[in-house]
């Protein structure tokens, strides 16, 4: 199968999930109620404000954390490069955190973005300043310097939590898992115009990711500007990262595994790579969300426990196989 | 044609407290052929990576084409330059096609579709350094000569007027050493193309050079044709070491050969 028949596969894949996904739960949604737009029916209700929301959601925060994954892969040359293990993550779930906790009082529009935004962005730049501060560093310095971030942020997080009592704690360990509850269409709207923009930015670097994930010398004789590219990457990671998490909490393993399994399927172009491992992304967390709010009715399983118990034996796989030394 | 393409004015480079470069002044004429030599550690290395801005805090000038390198974009730089390292590295997912289609990258922009003078350009250097029988194959799947036979044709491909060369010989065989020299000769006669190349194999600079310099704790030591390095006195300075010579059987050149080992 060449390239083109796998990527309409893929697409037809994502859109089956998308058309099937919304229908299942535990309320039956006939077709009629698609119909009733003044929401007359319950049926409509659940359909319109719950699940369609829910799906979108899911599938927007699924195709930017694919997004994120393929970039930060090959401008690190490593195939653990996630924001998770860099600590984009864990630093904006430490943004908004301190926000839940601390300053939701406030009322600042978005506050929940901002400070999730600024804790990404914080992460990011703790990474880089490792960087500048050590001259002639490696893309695996880097990677090390991403985890020591990560431990920092998460053990910061931990601290808030025993700091704080016990509802609270609660409400940040339930929103740590990751879960995706979302009612009416303002969430959705404002992933899709995050993720655009994100996802927009990354792939006019698909270019300097194809040279840069051959190696930053090489790059840099093609004439990528390197440094500009790393930090546009950085700056589109640290938007879509806060997006995902202030709504949805840190869901690990999508922006491991979707990129992951497009370079098996598609190859390394990232022509083609950014755009399969996006729509596969999307496509596979709104799967797994579906899973987590069907599988045990009426209650639900957080969806970031689903895609880390599939990730997870995902993850050992790949590192079994020997391509998966690769930049190691 | 004695352009100057490339002329450095104290140029210093440090890491750490530790000087790799120390006030080096040269220039290269456009079309020649340019070979630096000099001991382990000298800054060879570290020269052609501050001319293709891969190190990029440098002090001292360097001027490409008249022009400060400083006001180039990397993208600019990229068609009057380019840099073929020692290795290519060993794991390149990409095929051979792929990788050297990449080298028009200078050319393109993000969102545009390869032309058919791109393809053509690339179909050229494939045929130019014989490679086009393994278009095909993933890079990974190549031997360390195949590859650097590759390297240089995607320099090729990326159409630069200077080839900046990083011991492009150093791991091959005699016949792929050979190959990669005669062939750079290729391209500077066929192209002009200016060649600024890093070696420690004093005969191959010899016999390709049009000039040598050679480079000693960062600073130059020598600068001129390529006879007058073979002399014991020049050549003892430089790696502190004697040598013993021989005349070439064809043409008379003088040449190192290997000390015997006791």
């Amino acid at each position: 199968m060449n390239r083109k028949t796998i990527f309409i596969f893929i697409c037809i894949f994502a859109l089956a999930v998308l058309a099937i996904s919304p229908f299942v739960g535990s309320v039956r949604i006939p077709l009629s109620a698609l119909f009733d737009f003044d929401r007359v029916s319950v049926e409509s209700q659940v359909f319109y404000s719950l699940r369609l929301p829910r799906v979108l959601t899911a599938f927007l925060a699924g195709a930017a954390l694919a997004c994120c994954g393929v970039a930060l892969q090959a401008m690190f040359r490593n195939p653990l490069a996630t924001p998770f293990t860099l600590g984009i993550s864990s630093g904006a779930a430490f943004g908004a955190a301190i926000f839940v906790l601390f300053a939701s009082a406030l009322k600042i529009p978005y506050g929940v973005i901002l400070f999730s935004f600024l804790g990404s962005l914080s992460a990011v730049f703790l990474v880089y300043g490792f960087t500048k501060v050590r001259k002639g560093f490696s893309a695996g310095t880097m990677l090390l310097a991403g985890v020591a971030v990560n431990f920092f942020f998460s053990s910061l997080i931990l601290f808030l939590q025993y700091m704080s009592d016990f509802t609270q704690s609660f409400r940040v360990v339930r929103w740590l898992m990751g879960s995706i509850d979302v009612s009416g269409f303002q969430t959705p709207l404002i992933f899709a115009i995050f993720t655009f923009a994100g996802i927009v930015l990354i792939a006019g670097q698909n270019l300097n990711l194809n040279l840069m994930s051959i190696s930053d010398e090489i790059a840099i004789a093609r004439g990528v500007n390197v440094q500009k590219s790393r930090k546009l990457i950085f700056f589109a990671t640290s938007i879509m990262v806060a997006v995902v998490v202030a709504y949805c909490g840190p869901i690990g393993f999508v922006g491991l595994m979707a990129p992951h399994i497009c370079r098996l399927l598609i190859g390394y172009d990232h022509k083609y790579l950014i755009a399969s491992s996006v729509i596969f992304g999307g496509a596979f967390l709104t799967l797994c969300d579906t899973f987590a709010r069907t599988l045990i009715i009426p209650a639900e399983i957080p969806v970031g426990v689903l895609t880390s118990l599939l990730g997870g034996p995902f993850f050992v796989w790949l590192l079994l196989k020997s391509s998966a030394s690769r930049g190691l | 044609m004695n352009q100057i393409v490339i002329e450095t004015t104290d140029l210093s480079f440090r890491i750490a407290d530790k000087k790799i470069l120390d006030k080096v002044s040269f220039s290269a004429t456009a079309g020649k052929r340019l070979f630096i030599v000099g001991p382990n550690g000298a800054g060879k290395t570290t020269l052609l990576r501050c001319l293709c801005r891969i190190a990029d805090d440098f002090r001292g000038t360097i001027k490409i084409k008249s022009r400060d390198l400083k006001e180039y974009s990397q993208k600019k730089l990229a068609s009057a330059l380019t840099y073929v390292p020692q290795a290519l590295p060993a794991d390149i997912q990409f095929t051979v096609h792929e990788f050297i289609l990449m080298a028009r990258y200078p050319h393109l922009s993000p969102f545009s579709v390869v032309s058919p003078d791109d393809e053509k350009f690339v179909k050229d250097a494939m045929e130019m350094t014989q490679i086009t029988a393994f278009a095909d194959r993933v890079m990974a799947t190549l031997s360390g000569g195949e590859r650097q036979q590759v390297s240089i044709a995607a320099a090729l491909a990326q159409q630069a007027e200077i080839f900046l060369l990083d011991e492009p010989a150093t791991y091959l065989d005699y016949k792929h050493q050979r190959d990669i020299h005669s062939l750079l000769m290729k391209i500077n006669k066929t192209f002009g193309t200016t060649i600024i190349c890093v070696t420690h194999d004093l005969n191959s600079a010899v016999l390709c050079a049009d000039a040598i310099i050679a480079l000693r704790d960062g600073k130059i030591v020598f600068e001129g044709n390529p006879s007058e390095i073979m002399s014991e006195k020049i050549l003892e300075e430089i790696y502190s070491k004697k040598f013993s010579f021989a005349s070439h059987p064809a043409t008379g050149q003088k040449l190192i050969v290997p000390d015997s080992v006791v």
